[in-house]
């Protein structure tokens, strides 16, 4: 619900999809027309939203990470590099362009999920991780 | 304005994040486990937003242009091209792997996991990469074809 709010808030007073790979991707040169500026403080926004979660409940987020230095580097260049690569992740396409009813996104975040579920059925079952 | 706006779409998104659990990969890696302990309920949280997003992206867009900008930046790429499904195939086996995309693992940044202190700068290494591809990419086809003309 709330990040239904914020994606609609961002498209009604700034007119932009509310993807955060592309808003990464937006603190990257070439700038133009792409309101880094905006980008930034988007992120600020995030990085704020524990501290005020945590303050107001009053207790730690918990939270299970791996700790896997090597399978997390692998990890995020994947997330990284297939975000932009293929132009959304699971805010871009997964919300906003499947509440566009975008082809092209409903089939991104198909693909995204059969690939998703494979590689942890892969790691947990097959491999037992 | 637009910069309040901005920390302040973030800010909800992020404790969208929180609130729903996206931000622990643990329950986001039990959601795509769909043989073991496949946990539902972040369909809801998709579901969830995909409606509040449709039905308030239908009052926007019945207005002319953004109240804060000039117009609407859409997406125009309609086709679903061999781009797209390698990057998304790519981005949902790190997705599994991890448990992270990239909205949950900016906003729990601070909360200091030394995975996300991993994962984090790693993600914007890749993010770099696929733009520097891209980029690479156009000037080379914009050089051919202007050694085609030529």
């Amino acid at each position: 619900m709330l990040i239904g709010i914020s994606a609609v808030m961002l498209m009604l007073f700034n007119g932009r999809i509310a993807g955060i790979s592309g808003i990464l991707g937006r603190l990257f040169p070439p700038y133009d027309g792409a309101d880094p500026g905006g980008a930034a403080a988007f992120v600020i926004g995030l990085l704020v939203a524990p501290l005020l979660y945590v303050a107001v409940i009053g207790a730690p987020f918990a939270q299970t990470v791996s700790n896997n230095v090597g399978l997390m580097t692998a990890a995020g260049l994947l997330v990284g590099f297939g975000a932009v690569h293929g132009s959304g992740c699971t805010s871009g396409h997964g919300v906003c362009g499947t509440a566009r009813l975008s082809l092209r996104s409903l089939s991104a975040t198909m693909i995204f999920m059969a690939t998703g579920f494979a590689t942890v059925f892969v790691t947990r079952h097959l491999m037992g991780g | 304005m637009r910069v309040v706006i901005n920390v302040l779409a973030g800010l909800i998104f992020g404790l969208g994040l929180l609130f729903s659990g996206m931000t622990n990969p643990a329950k986001v890696q039990n959601f795509l486990d769909l043989a073991g302990t496949f946990d539902p309920s972040l369909i809801c949280v998709m579901l969830g937003a995909v409606v509040v997003t449709f039905l308030g992206y239908r009052i926007a867009f019945k207005r002319p242009r953004p109240v804060l900008v000039e117009r609407f930046s859409l997406p125009t790429a309609k086709n679903v091209d061999g781009k797209v499904v390698f990057g998304a195939a790519l981005f949902g086996v790190g997705w599994g792997l991890s448990g992270f995309c990239p909205g949950p693992a900016i906003t729990s940044f601070l909360l200091l996991a030394k995975g996300t202190l991993i994962f984090v700068p790693a993600m914007l290494i890749g993010i770099g990469l696929a733009r520097l591809l891209t980029q690479t990419r156009l000037s080379s086809k914009a050089t051919s074809a202007s050694a085609t003309e030529a």
